[in-house]
């Protein structure tokens, strides 16, 4: 991938460079390879082959979106689009019908397939993904590596009825297995954003698909958070003034009040990573500060800050759970620290100019570890700004209207925010390293996102 | 002297021989009819006392009446002073952005405020802050506590048990005012004040 990027650099340089000087044909990374003669950018093409069961298509489109949200592939489309016919032929599948493409090409690969490979090469394609029935309630998807014209690997999954609620969390991980057969990376199609809507939460796929209410009370809710392992989430909820924090499985629906919540306004919860704890913030008349509970336990509640006279809060650990990055208005305006779990070596982690930079809020660590986003004010409205943990340098990287609560997907590299960019207020994502924005729900009023880990396999009966 | 007994004993006899021996003298009177003069009296009497009861009766129903309209008119009364305790004790304080300082002409509203709990020492209130839309969602959970904390304290220093007064914070989550301007944000840069508990009468300070 790192050779990709200085492509991507090197031809971003400047008007002068011409893409043919961006290819670099002998490169090869993880199998990767950059540079075809035609394509229209430097990202590796990518085709998703039509199928005709309607299952399967279904099945084919969610692949093919996720190949194409998943913002590494030129996405590309067949003249013809998909009427036209070229079929992997798997087993009890009928022979290929007539078309542009025909049984001519695909020499060297494997016995049961037969693709027009140098249609696709002409077509910049890269890659070339068919999806086919199995045997029983299983789906095949071939990864085809057009230039070698041979299948780079043959991917099998149990695919559930079309209204099982399953069906589409098993294409998104089939569909993170194919950008593991091709880039040798990991996807985020397998993952759902949760957020909050008319003081509910609610659940969506990455791709803006199935949305659904997870929070189960009438109590105004707010601050969802996903624990490490994609089976659990928190969010907290109004009680008579008090914040009350609840623990929720995904797979039963089944919640439960944290312990030694509720008595004050507790808010912002924060899995570790290894969800043995929660971190959160408590606002008392002393002001709000950092606690940490046992939830394994549901006990040992800790104080992590003493504030006083300013607040702390907005609590999120680092991926090895050794760091908590948080809010802190002990400079005056809210701006973004960093303390060991335990409370102590508290520091500033987002350098800030003293009455110049605006209040900073919402931090979030990304699941690589090497940044941390989040929003600042910039002349009166929010712009989400990414932090380098290294270098603590840091990064504005939205400027069109107002743009706040920024999340990490798994890959740290694309992220949902809330903008106002469209006129109201609504989830949005962003590919940090193209800058590609898609919206993820074009509702008013959609805001504080969360997004989840890949979630694991049984996820897939309930939210 | 012998001769006076004898007499005397003779004259007994003669007595005792008219009681038991002869027939009885018709003395007695016997009722010839209703005497109408008593039964008129008895009749007027009786209506009198009848009068007078119904009298005493009305004089006692008109006191109750009156004693009963003197309650409620108190009632009212105080009733009225609850409600104008109320409004009072209702009363909005606001802030500037991102602040959470007590205004000036705001520490008045707040007098008000401590006259009436030193007046009602039974009554115990809730602080909710608030904030506009214009901050980070979450922050505003801190800067909202911070803004009931403020007019806490204000109404401890001036002699009030803390204990009588509890304090909440919703951030930007109940905006009164709906809109996206000045005007609006001013609206929702407040503290609000409710009856937790004893507020059913309440006294003027």
């Amino acid at each position: 991938m790192r050779r990709l990027l200085l492509g991507l650099a090197v031809l971003s340089a400047g008007p002068t460079v011409r893409p043919s000087d961006a290819q670099d044909t002998s490169a090869i990374d993880r199998g990767v390879r950059i540079g075809i003669v035609y394509r229209p950018g430097v990202r590796p093409g990518m085709v998703v082959l039509p199928v005709h069961a309607p299952a399967l298509d279904s099945a084919r489109v969610i692949l093919a979106r996720d190949v194409d949200y998943s913002d590494r592939f030129e996405l590309i489309t067949l003249p013809g689009g998909d009427s036209i016919r070229v079929t992997a032929a798997a087993p009890g599948a009928r022979p290929p019908a007539a078309g542009g493409a025909g049984r001519t090409g695909g020499g060297g690969a494997a016995a049961a397939t037969t693709l027009n490979y140098p249609l696709y090469q002409a077509l910049g394609a890269d890659f070339a993904v068919a999806v086919a029935a199995g045997s029983g309630d299983s789906a095949i998807v071939t990864v085809h590596d057009v230039a070698a014209g041979g299948v780079r690997r043959e991917l099998r999954a149990r695919l559930p009825a079309l209204k099982d609620p399953g069906f589409r969390l098993a294409i998104h991980q089939l569909a993170d297995r194919v950008l593991e057969a091709a880039l040798g990376v990991g996807g985020t199609a397998a993952t759902r954003v949760l957020f909050v809507m008319d003081g509910k939460v609610y659940s969506i796929d990455q791709d803006g698909a199935d949305q659904k209410l997870v929070s189960s009370s009438d109590h105004q809710a707010m601050s969802p958070a996903w624990a490490a392992d994609g089976r659990r989430f928190s969010y907290m909820e109004f009680w008579q003034g008090h914040g009350r924090l609840f623990l929720q499985e995904v797979a039963s629906g089944k919640r439960a009040p944290v312990a030694t919540t509720g008595q004050a306004l507790d808010f912002t919860p924060a899995f570790s990573p290894d969800g043995k704890t929660l971190a959160f913030s408590r606002a008392t008349e002393e002001g709000t500060d950092l606690y940490t509970v046992n939830i394994k336990d549901g006990c040992c509640l800790q104080r992590l800050t003493v504030g006083r006279f300013y607040d702390n809060l907005s609590p999120t650990y680092s991926p090895d759970g050794q760091r908590i990055a948080f809010v802190s208005t002990r400079a005056g305006l809210p701006q973004i620290y960093v303390m060991a779990a335990d409370g102590t070596d508290q520091q500033l982690f987002a350098p800030f100019d003293y009455g110049a930079t605006g209040s900073s809020n919402a931090p979030e660590w990304s699941p690589d570890g090497q940044t941390v986003a989040f929003h600042r004010d910039v002349g009166g409205t929010l712009q989400v700004f990414v932090l380098d943990v290294r270098t603590r340098a840091v990064r504005q990287l939205t400027s069109v209207g107002r743009n706040e609560d920024p999340t990490w997907a798994p890959d740290s590299r694309h992220m949902a925010f809330v903008s106002d960019r469209s006129g109201y207020r609504q989830l949005w994502i962003i590919d940090v390293e193209t800058g590609r924005i898609r919206p993820l729900l074009q509702k008013s009023g959609a805001r504080l996102p969360a997004w989840s880990p890949r979630l694991p396999e049984t996820a897939s009966s309930t939210p | 002297m012998k001769r006076l007994p004898l007499l005397l004993l003779s004259g007994l006899v003669a007595v005792a021989f008219a009681a038991c021996g002869g027939k009885q003298p018709e003395t007695t009177p016997t009722p010839t009819g209703p005497n109408t003069d008593s039964l008129r009296a008895a009749q007027q009497a009786h209506d009198d006392s009848m009068k007078a009861a119904q009298e005493e009766a009305d004089r006692r129903a008109q006191a109750e009446a009156r004693r009963r309209q003197e309650i409620a008119d108190s009632l009212a009364a105080m009733g009225r002073g609850t409600e104008a305790v109320k409004t009072l004790l209702a009363t909005m304080i606001h802030f500037d952005y991102d602040k959470a300082i007590i205004r000036g002409g705001d520490a008045a509203v707040l007098d008000q405020k401590v006259a009436i709990l030193q007046a009602n020492p039974g009554l115990r209130i809730r602080i909710s802050g608030h904030c506009d839309e214009r901050g980070s969602d979450e922050y505003n959970l801190a800067l909202g506590n911070r803004r009931a904390t403020a007019a806490k304290q204000y109404v401890v220093s001036h002699g009030i048990d803390g204990s009588r007064i509890e304090t909440v914070s919703y951030g930007e989550e109940r905006p009164l005012a709906q809109g996206h301007d000045e005007e609006a944000w001013a609206q929702n840069r407040r503290d609000e004040f409710e009856i937790l508990s004893g507020g059913e009468s309440l006294k003027q300070p």
